[in-house]
């Protein structure tokens, strides 16, 4: 991998090079520098929102910089695009996978790169017994035939490491790469980033799991609010040296839980099984209390919200508000009798997005600012504005849409609108993510006030000290099942994930 | 109603059964579906009216799939692609024009014929651009340039018509003509689907354009040239309809400013009947000229169970329905089917 021309081993294969890039007002990286060298497992780490996704696709040649430059050997180049930096021997696995469904997993592996026989056709043979060859490489059995449709996320994430190993990648960019697997297909999957790191290529691993990143990586660079912090070897660090630098403040102050007295049982989940998507689900939630929902993506939190709350038909089991049953698949009784849902996907689910924040707001207590049929627009206005002001919502006018307000922002006025209905249970779906770290304190405090003043909370989160700071008790969910229950006291980084990837607690 | 009755059995019961059984099959079974209740139709028919498979039966039945099999064989690229293109029709129209007008002056059939396609290109191009460049929805834009091409045609037609008295005898034998039941426009079709089907399957820029229907930014990190390959697939879906306009004039003869009005719903409907997936990533050109090929008999074998012809719009539209309804519990089935692997695997 070394050039003739080059002094010495230390010559990075990529780089960045004070490289800005910003979205509209947003700033997602500041000035930020990035040496990549061959044979080196290199940790990307910062908070969410810290600028990780983007310096990726600066790398990727999905971005260009505004400012700065990417150097390949050590000399600037543009990529136009991501087969630019393919051709240039850069691999990214993202963190969804990026499958084509339609296709067969061969075809998804070597889409554009396809063997090819005279007069530039397809060599279909040649491409599904490299297919194999890949698979055999990395010790599974898919069949190369198999539509992509359909797979676990956990062979797509190995589709997708085949399609890196496919052209011999030089660079190799894995952004949460371990988020969906469970412990021995981590090793697995360890065991072929140490041997591609021994042919010399240069590997960027992103992890939120900090015990991952000290065993793999041999040094870290540090993003927090799209500026490098740190670029450092990882030897003689801990991981709070690490956590430090990541969020810059204290933990604490972050999540601001309230100790408070459960009450009465306000959710009772029986049984709830919906088929082929979670099983035998149940749990109570009391009245004062917050309980967190932890689980690898895909592990059915998010289907078990919905079809507590009736979006989704449940196939069997019970679900209980205060001791009163809902009826199956009707979202407007679990309004009625005090349930509120505030959706993982803000913009698709959560808001009208070209709507006023007055409106969205509104659009819950339309039962109750309805006159004569019509809708009281004076009664609306000073509902949603009591909401706005009680939550500390950053706008303009209220009558603006809400596409104009930061991704915090927006995810207050989802909290507003379903606040605004007073209920007793409210199931909140990632109400941090992507959101910056002020809101994101700000949304805790809301949380945990809600729970002292007596509503039952059910917290979905990916967001692990998100869980570990905010919750009484933690349900962990794995495949479906919920595996574990974990008081606050026992809650810890190794024992909750333990339970969602199936691991014995 | 009673004539197409007994047919949807076969299709779910094809669809279902293998469906669950061999999942990654699933675009050849659904081919074979249509390919079954084709048959089945054609055979009822034939025990009804002996006459209905003779040579000319048999002929009439491929000269009026041809031009349908052209134009939905460019349509099912474009809905490959995850588009649509509803312009086909005006430009079925204008071509056919352009081609009469020529011949009309005395011009060559061969000019004619290339005179329509280079035109049908163009307008194959600028849909293409308008959609790729344009960011804006297939469907409005290619609503637009459908209205736009039919008002030019309609300015330079004006109250004008093409005849067959205006075209060299030659050409208008070749419209009808054939080897034995094989019509020579059959043939052209036929060899266009070949290519295109081959194309499909065997070339990368074929596989990329099911790769970006399938997942569009999949496709893009990929590093397909997503607009130019969606450029292209416009552009070839514009020039067959500017074939089949040519051909459209060699077998009907008769051209006005009303021409392949409404058209490209029926080439819309023969395609989606043709298990091309309008949400783009699956299904093929032969699945495509076989729904084509299943609209058209319907047309021939109503008159010759001696039902009115009243009732082809409306049975249509039941196996368009139809064909989405088998769709969607293929889909089902396979997304159960696929899951049950997955758990015998983990």
């Amino acid at each position: 991998m070394t050039h003739p021309s080059d002094t010495g081993p230390a010559a990075p294969v990529l780089a960045l090079r004070d490289v800005s890039k910003s979205f509209g007002a947003v700033r997602a990286l500041r000035d930020v520098s990035l040496d990549l060298f061959p044979g080196e497992v290199h940790a990307l780490a910062g908070e969410n929102g810290a600028g990780k996704s983007t310096l990726i696709k600066t790398l990727a040649g999905v971005h260009r910089p505004d400012a700065g430059q990417v150097l390949l050997d050590g000399a600037p180049v543009l990529f136009h695009g991501p087969g630019d930096a393919r051709d240039a021997g850069i691999a990214v696995i993202y963190q969804e996978p990026t499958l084509f469904p339609d296709l067969s997993i061969a075809e998804n592996i070597y889409m554009g790169r396809q063997p090819r026989r005279p007069l530039g056709r397809i060599d279909h043979k040649a491409t599904r017994t490299a297919t194999a060859a890949l698979m055999c490489r990395l010790g599974v059995g898919l069949d190369p035939d198999r539509p992509a449709r359909g797979l676990s996320i956990a062979d797509q994430q190995i589709v997708e490491i085949a399609k890196a190993l496919s052209f011999d990648a030089r660079v190799l960019i894995m952004d949460e790469p371990t988020a969906a697997l469970t412990g021995s297909e981590v090793a697995r999957l360890f065991g072929v980033v140490r041997t591609l790191r021994e042919q010399g290529a240069a590997v960027l691993f992103i992890s939120h799991r900090l015990e991952e990143i000290f065993e793999i990586c041999g040094r870290v660079t540090t993003l927090r609010d799209g500026a490098r912090i740190a670029s450092e070897p990882l030897d003689g660090m801990t991981e709070d040296d690490l956590v430090r630098r990541m969020v810059g403040r204290d933990l604490e102050e972050l999540y601001p839980k309230q100790e408070v007295r459960p009450g009465e049982i306000a959710l009772s989940v029986r049984r709830l099984t919906r088929e082929g998507v979670f099983t035998d689900v149940s749990f109570d939630v009391r009245r004062g209390e917050i309980v967190g929902l932890a689980g690898l993506v895909g592990a059915g939190r998010t289907e078990v919200a919905r079809a507590v709350f009736g979006i989704d038909r449940r196939d069997a089991g019970e679900v209980e508000i205060d001791g009163r049953a809902l009826t199956n698949g009707a979202p407007s009784t679990a309004m009625a009798a005090g349930l509120a849902l505030v959706p993982e996907d803000r913009r698709a689910q959560g808001l009208v997005m070209n709507m006023s924040i007055e409106r969205n707001i509104g659009l819950t207590g339309l039962r109750t600012t309805v006159r004569a049929g019509l809708v009281d627009r004076g009664a609306e206005r000073s509902r949603s504005l009591d909401w706005a002001v009680r939550l500390h919502v950053k706008y303009a006018r209220i009558a603006d849409t809400v596409s104009t307000l930061s991704g915090g922002n927006q995810q207050k006025v989802v909290l507003a609108k379903w606040l605004a209905t007073g209920p007793k249970v409210l199931i909140v779906d990632e109400p941090t993510r992507g959101i910056d770290v002020g809101t994101k304190a700000e949304v805790h405090r809301l949380l945990s006030r809600l729970a002292a003043d007596g509503v039952a909370v059910l917290m979905i989160s990916s967001d692990l000290p998100e869980i570990l700071g905010m919750a009484d008790r933690v349900l962990v969910m794995h495949e479906g099942r919920i595996t574990a229950e974990i008081p606050r006291t026992e809650a810890t980084e190794e024992t909750v994930m333990a339970a969602a990837t199936g691991r014995a607690a | 109603m009673t004539v197409v009755s007994p047919d949807p059995t076969p299709v779910a019961e094809a669809a279902e059964s293998s469906g669950t059984r061999l999942a990654d099959r699933v675009f050849k079974v659904r081919e074979l579906a249509i390919l079954l209740v084709l048959l089945v139709m054609i055979a009822v028919t034939q025990a009804g009216n002996s006459e209905f498979l003779s040579e000319q039966g048999i002929k009439d039945l491929l000269l009026n799939a041809t031009i349908l099999v052209l134009v939905a064989t460019g349509q099912a690229l474009v809905v490959i692609t995850r588009n649509v293109d509803l312009s086909v029709g005006s430009t079925l129209g204008i071509t056919a024009f352009a081609a009469g007008i020529h011949l009309q002056g005395g011009g060559n059939p061969v000019v004619a014929i290339a005179l329509a396609v280079l035109l049908g290109t163009g307008f194959g191009l600028l849909n293409g651009l308008l959609v790729s460049l344009g960011q804006v929805p297939a469907l409005v834009v290619t609503l637009g340039t459908l209205y736009i091409i039919r008002g030019i045609d309609s300015i330079w037609v004006g109250s004008r018509q093409i005849t067959a008295a205006d075209l060299p005898a030659g050409f208008v034998d070749f419209g009808s003509g054939g080897i034995s039941a094989l019509p020579y426009l059959a043939l052209i079709a036929i060899a266009v689907l070949v290519a295109t089907a081959y194309y499909m399957k065997h070339f990368g820029s074929g596989r990329e354009l099911y790769a970006l229907g399938s997942n569009p930014e999949a496709a893009r990190l990929a590093g397909i040239p997503v607009r130019k390959r969606i450029l292209a697939a416009y552009t070839f879906c514009g020039a067959l309809a500017g074939l089949a306009g040519a051909l459209y004039l060699a077998r009907f003869g008769n051209v006005d400013s009303g021409t392949g009005t409404g058209y490209e719903l029926t080439v819309v409907s023969a395609v989606v009947v043709g298990g091309v997936v309008f949400t783009g990533g699956s299904g093929s050109v032969y699945g495509a000229a076989l729904g084509a090929l299943l609209l058209t008999s319907v047309n021939s074998v109503l008159p010759a169970l001696g039902v009115s012809s009243v009732w082809v719009l409306a049975i249509n539209g039941t196996l368009l329905i139809l064909a989405i309804a088998v769709d969607r519990i293929v889909a089902l089935r396979v997304a159960a089917a696929l899951k049950k692997r997955n758990a015998r695997h983990g």
